[in-house]
């Protein structure tokens, strides 16, 4: 299975997971900043910023789209819980 | 509820300044609002209606059960054809509950509000089928209506993420939404003529304010360069007499209630125990000693019997994180421990360190159901805690050590040094 690198700014640790997996699982495990609400894309509370590698997540679906929207995020931010790691590392700042 | 003699009569509109009206209702007999807080002598859902040379804008509305001696008020002032706009400093229902009749009645009317409201917009009239015409609206965009110009402020979680304020530039009048308002009900409506509502603005700052502090420092900061004629909140008297020093509280009351007395640069962990037979009261000891040897971080210990828990609420809201150890007994944390963790709906725990240990007897689930708690309430829980069945042994309580150690290097930045892990090494949480 491909694996991407995701490093956590934060806590200065870089994971390596399973493509497909979401940011939240990975910081939750291993204890990163982000912290969350509904888990479902919609309240905006893990927005979180991509340092690097935002063309290694999945790109974000029409709810993730709206939701970044209203939240009114700015072009490197992402919902933890919606973003899928494709592959190549990705910086992260929560 | 005797209503005193200079009580504005149901039907009527009251001017606050030229071509600016209250047209709110009053809720004399509410005795809770919201389901949690107190509401002595009950509330008021303030609405108003500003008139300018083109047209009428509405600024909120009220609870829907009050929407009729709402609408009494407005038709004295404008026909509802004349309403160019109406203005939602906030959505929650005590505000929004007669939007969609005001909706029908005027349809012709452009709703304005912030960005984050457009969801929430959906939601209150998505029982009506019908898609209303909605403009979002920033910090600095304004609505001109002719002689009178609305200009809006964001001030996002205050108390809502939707949350802002309408300023009305030719008067200096702010209608600012559910900031600087309490639930105080008094006929009489302006400050300078009801009752003693000082502890009314207090409370209601303390529990629907103060969760959010730095939104409401932030939003000060846009408000305080006002000039400032009159304070029109959506709750509570209409703020004329000195509404400058309503302003001046709320920065005070922004300030932390505990005066700072670490050194720069230190951390603070708090660990709270409960203890049956004396054997988490351990691990608490060896969590504490754990932690209390790491530099950088002043560690305080916690027995959560000899105190109401909501005497620790402020010591949380000052500290950089906090560890909660709980025996399980009938298969959950004992209630004090939770008692604690829904007392601090009242402050800020986003981003702070939480962590949980306890010994147990059978199947010792209570350190996983606090944890899950914890992340809940958007703490960053880095490491599991340790549970131990019954006694603890000397290398478990080691673990214990272990484990307040690592907690409190994570605070300090010490354990934040860079390394490579395999996800599939990492626990689930």
């Amino acid at each position: 299975m491909p694996k991407a690198e995701v490093l956590f700014e934060d806590i200065g640790v870089t994971v390596k997971v399973p493509a497909g997996t979401r940011l939240i699982e990975i910081s939750e495990r291993v204890g990163a900043g982000i912290t969350y609400g509904c888990r479902e894309g919609e309240c905006g509370t893990c927005l979180t910023r991509i340092v690097k590698g935002q063309e290694h997540l999945a790109r974000p679906s029409v709810l993730e789209d709206k939701v970044l929207k209203e939240q009114m995020a700015g072009p490197h931010e992402r919902l933890a819980c919606q973003a899928q790691v494709l592959g190549g590392t990705i910086v992260v700042r929560p | 509820m005797i209503s005193p003699a200079s009580a504005i009569p149901d039907g009527e509109a009251v001017e606050l300044a030229p071509g600016v009206h209250w047209v709110g209702a009053f809720d004399p007999s509410l005795r809770r609002f919201d389901l949690i807080l107190s509401t002595a002598n009950g509330t008021s859902y303030n609405a108003y209606a500003v008139r300018g040379s083109e047209g009428v804008v509405v600024v909120d509305t009220v609870k829907s059960e009050f929407a009729d001696v709402f609408f009494a008020r407005l038709e004295t002032i404008c026909d509802y054809s004349e309403i160019r706009a109406i203005v939602l400093n906030h959505l929650e229902p005590d505000h929004s509950g007669a939007l969609p009749e005001l909706l029908r009645r005027a349809p012709q009317a452009e709703v304005l509000l912030s960005t984050r409201a457009q969801s929430m917009l959906k939601a209150v009239t998505k029982a009506d089928g019908v898609e209303y015409s909605y403009r979002p609206v920033a910090t600095g965009d304004t609505l001109s209506l002719g002689d009178r110009t609305l200009r809006f402020i964001s001030t996002p979680f205050l108390h809502w993420p939707d949350t802002q304020c309408t300023y009305l530039e030719e008067l200096s009048v702010l209608f600012s939404g559910d900031v600087f308002g309490c639930h105080f009900c008094d006929q009489r409506l302006f400050n300078d003529r009801v009752g003693d509502f000082r502890y009314a603005f207090e409370y209601y700052y303390r529990h629907i304010m103060r969760p959010f502090r730095s939104h409401v420092i932030e939003a000060l900061d846009l408000l305080e360069p006002l000039e400032l004629a009159l304070i029109a909140p959506a709750h509570g008297p209409v703020l004329r007499d000195g509404p400058r020093d309503y302003v001046d509280r709320y920065r005070t009351l922004a300030q932390p209630t505990l005066q700072a007395e670490t050194c720069a640069g230190e951390k603070t962990l708090l660990i709270f125990y409960l203890s049956a037979y004396g054997n988490t009261e351990r691990m608490a000891q060896a969590v504490y000693a754990g932690a209390e040897g790491v530099e950088g971080c002043r560690v305080s210990l916690f027995d959560l019997e000899g105190s109401e828990p909501s005497l620790f609420v402020d010591l949380i809201e000052e500290a950089d994180g906090f560890v909660i150890g709980s025996p399980t007994i009938n298969g959950d944390a004992v209630k004090p421990a939770w008692d604690l963790l829904s007392s601090l709906t009242l402050v800020k725990l986003r981003g702070k360190l939480g962590g949980a240990f306890g010994s147990y007897g059978w199947s010792g689930e209570a350190v996983q159901m606090l944890e899950d708690r914890l992340r809940g309430l958007k703490l960053v829980v880095p490491r599991h805690g340790p549970k131990v069945k019954l006694i603890p042994t000397e290398e478990e309580l080691d673990e214990c050590r272990a484990f307040g150690r690592a907690l409190a290097e994570h605070l300090t930045g010490v354990a934040n040094q860079a390394r490579v892990v395999d996800f599939a090494d990492l626990i689930r949480p």
